[in-house]
C-alpha cells in the first residue's frame, strides 16, 4: 500500500516553522520570565493606526509628482479608505476617463473639482467629465531609501 | 428569513474595481491552464460566448468587438470575497459563505417591514466599501432565497433586492413565470421528466403532491418542493445542491492554536472534498481554505482569513487537492490565535467528461491523468469496502515549492506589496 500514499503518510503531520518573526520579547537569560511579557499584546500596531475599516481599505502606489505640494510624492504608498464620505479638502483617489488618479477634492464657487498640488496641472471639474471618486486617502506612507 | 447575497459577475467585477477601463466592455476571465473562459461580463454574454469557450476561438471576436481577456486572479478574488463577507457580517449575526461569490445570511430579528430597507442598505454598503455590485434575495428557505436572488438579478425592476414570501399573490405571480430549469438543484434530465408530468413552472412544482414526487423522483426533489412552499428542509451541508462548489468544514471540539491540529483537519477536509468531487465525476480548478476564530470570545484576537490556491490543472486527485489546501493553510496560519473552525472549499468545478480538457494537455499529461484516475479509483474502492479512512494521505510539506501558472495574471492588488494599483499623479 505504500505506493498509494506519499512517503510521509505513516507519520503524523509535523508542524512546520513559518517565516514569521517571533515578536515575543524575552529577557536575556532563560528561566526568568521577561518583565515585558505582560505587555506583549499591547505592542503598537500600525494597522490599528492607519486602517480603520479593513474591508474597505486598499493600498496604492503613487506615480508622478502632481501632488507634491500636498506631500504626496512619486512612489509613496496611499492608504485609501472607501468607507469615508469625500469632503472638500480630502485627498482622494478618483476615476477620470478610465484612469485612476490621486487629486485633492475642492469646491470652487459651489462646484466640485479635482485639483492637483502642482501648478502645472489644471483642475478638473467633477461635473462635466466622466469621473467618480473611488476612495478617500487616509494616510500617505513615505519610505526613505535607508 | 434567510438572505442570499451574490455578487454580479464576481470575477469580472473584481477586475473592474481596479481597472475602470474594463467597465462597459466585454470582458472574459480565463483559466490559466486550459485557456478557456470561466467568467464573463454581461457584454461578453450578449456576444453569445459560452462558458468553457477556448480562448483561441475568440481571436476573431476579439478584433471585432475589442474583447478583453484576463487570466483568473484567485488571490485577488479570494481577498475581495473575504471583504464582501466582512461587510455582510455587519448586517447579520449569522453568515455562512456558500461559494466564493455567494453568502447566506440570516436576518432573524429584523422586523418584517424593514427587511427590504435593510437589504438595500447592505447592497449599497458592499458596493460602496468593496466596490462590488451584489444582488440580495431574501425568503423563508434557502431554495426560495436562491430563487429570490435569481429574480433580483434577472428583473431590473427589483433594483437588486427581492424579498420573497412563502405565500401571497406576488409570490404566485413570480413563481408562475419561473421555469423549473431555473431552480436550484434541478438539472436537465430532471426538467425533462418533470415536463412529462406537466410540471413546467416553479409554481406547478410547488403545488405538486410531495409524496408523489418523492416516490417518482427523490427525497431531494421533495425537499425542493417543500422549500418552495416555505418549509425549511435544507441545511448548509446537505449534499443536495448542484455541483458548483463542494464545502467540507467542521468546528473543533475545543479551540486550538496548534498548526498540527489545523493541518490534520485541513488534510481530512481536502480528502473528503476530493472524494465527493470524484463521486459526482467533477474536477476542481481551485481550492479555498479558511480559518475562523470564535467571535463570541471577545477576549481573543479575531482572525478569519481565507485564501485560494489555484490548481495547475483541473483535478479530482486527493493528493493534489490536499497539497493545495496545505499550502493555503501555511499561507494564512498565524500562531497564537485560537481557531474554532477550519474548512476547505473546492471551486470552479467542471465535469470530468468534458473532453476539451484533452485539447490543452501537454504531452504525457493524459497518461498522468489516467494514472491518477486509477489510483483514486483504487483509493475510493478500498475506503468503500473497508471503511472510510482506511487509506488516507499524509500531509505534504507546507513550505514545499509551489508552482502557480500565472500566464496573463492581472496584479494581485490587495495581497502583494509589489503589485499595488498604480495611481496616477501626472
Amino acid at each position: 500500500m505504500t505506493d498509494l500514499t506519499p512517503r510521509r503518510a505513516a507519520m503524523s503531520p509535523t508542524p512546520q516553522a513559518l517565516p514569521y518573526p517571533q515578536v515575543r520579547p524575552r529577557a536575556g537569560f532563560s528561566g526568568f520570565p521577561s518583565p515585558a511579557e505582560d505587555y506583549e499584546e499591547r505592542a503598537l500596531d500600525l494597522n490599528e493606526r492607519l486602517v480603520k475599516n479593513p474591508a474597505a481599505t486598499f493600498f496604492m502606489q503613487v506615480e508622478g509628482d502632481s501632488m507634491i505640494d500636498y506631500q504626496v510624492g512619486d512612489g509613496d504608498t496611499l492608504v485609501v479608505d472607501r468607507a469615508l464620505e469625500p469632503l472638500p479638502g480630502h485627498i482622494v483617489v478618483a476615476l477620470v476617463d478610465g484612469e485612476v488618479v490621486v487629486k485633492r477634492y475642492e469646491q470652487h464657487h459651489g462646484r466640485p473639482q479635482l485639483c492637483s498640488g502642482n501648478p502645472r496641472y489644471a483642475p478638473i471639474p467633477l461635473s462635466d467629465r466622466d469621473c467618480q471618486i473611488w476612495g478617500v486617502v487616509r494616510a500617505v506612507i513615505h519610505e526613505y531609501p535607508v | 428569513m434567510i438572505g442570499l447575497i451574490d455578487a454580479n459577475n464576481f470575477y469580472v467585477s473584481c477586475e473592474r474595481v481596479f481597472q475602470p477601463r474594463l467597465e462597459g466592455i466585454p470582458v472574459g476571465v480565463l483559466s490559466n491552464n486550459d485557456g478557456c473562459v470561466i467568467a464573463r461580463s454581461p457584454e461578453l454574454k450578449s456576444l453569445d460566448v459560452g462558458l468553457g469557450t477556448p480562448a483561441y476561438r475568440l481571436q476573431a471576436l476579439q478584433r471585432q468587438h475589442g474583447i478583453e481577456l484576463v487570466s483568473s486572479n484567485y488571490e485577488l478574488y479570494g481577498d475581495m470575497s473575504a471583504r464582501m463577507r466582512a461587510v455582510v457580517d455587519t448586517f447579520s449575526p449569522w453568515v455562512e459563505p456558500y461559494s466564493i461569490d455567494e453568502v447566506f445570511a440570516r436576518f432573524d430579528g429584523v422586523p418584517d417591514d424593514e427587511l427590504e430597507t435593510h437589504c438595500r442598505r447592505l447592497r449599497q454598503r458592499v458596493q460602496r466599501l468593496v466596490g462590488l455590485p451584489v444582488c440580495v434575495g431574501v425568503a423563508p428557505t434557502r431554495t426560495l432565497a436562491k430563487l429570490a436572488n435569481h429574480i433580483a438579478k434577472q428583473m431590473p425592476a427589483h433594483r437588486g433586492v427581492c424579498v420573497l414570501r412563502a405565500d401571497g399573490e406576488a409570490t404566485r405571480a413570480l413563481m408562475q413565470r419561473i421555469t423549473i430549469d431555473q431552480l436550484w438543484g434541478i438539472g436537465r434530465q430532471l426538467v425533462e421528466r418533470l415536463h412529462l408530468l406537466g410540471i413546467h413552472s416553479a409554481w406547478e412544482l410547488r403545488n405538486a403532491d410531495p409524496k408523489h414526487i418523492r416516490r417518482h423522483f427523490s427525497v431531494n426533489l421533495e425537499r425542493t418542493l417543500l422549500e418552495l412552499r416555505g418549509i425549511p428542509c435544507l441545511e448548509m451541508h446537505d449534499g443536495n445542491d448542484t455541483k458548483q462548489r463542494i464545502m467540507t468544514s467542521r468546528s473543533f471540539g475545543r479551540l486550538t492554536d496548534d498548526l498540527g491540529d489545523l493541518r490534520e483537519a485541513v488534510r481530512q477536509h481536502a480528502q473528503r472534498g476530493a472524494e465527493k468531487l470524484r463521486r459526482q465525476r467533477g474536477l476542481a480548478r481551485a481550492v479555498l481554505v479558511f480559518l475562523r476564530t470564535n467571535r463570541h470570545r471577545a477576549e481573543h484576537v479575531q482572525y478569519n482569513p481565507s485564501t485560494i490556491v489555484e490548481l495547475d490543472c483541473p483535478t479530482a486527485d486527493s493528493r493534489l487537492i490536499a497539497a493545495a489546501a496545505g499550502h493555503g493553510l501555511a499561507r494564512i496560519y498565524r500562531p497564537r490565535h485560537w481557531f474554532m473552525k477550519t474548512g476547505v472549499m473546492l471551486l470552479d468545478l467542471i465535469d470530468a467528461e468534458r473532453q476539451q480538457l484533452a485539447l490543452f494537455d501537454a504531452p504525457g499529461q493524459a497518461v498522468e491523468r489516467e494514472r491518477s484516475e486509477r489510483l483514486m479509483a483504487t483509493l475510493d474502492a478500498l475506503n468503500h469496502a473497508m471503511g472510510r479512512g482506511t487509506v488516507h494521505l499524509g500531509m505534504p510539506r507546507g513550505d514545499a515549492a509551489w508552482h502557480l501558472r500565472c500566464a496573463h495574471l492581472t496584479p494581485r492588488y490587495t495581497t502583494r506589496w509589489g503589485e499595488l494599483l498604480r495611481v496616477q499623479a501626472r
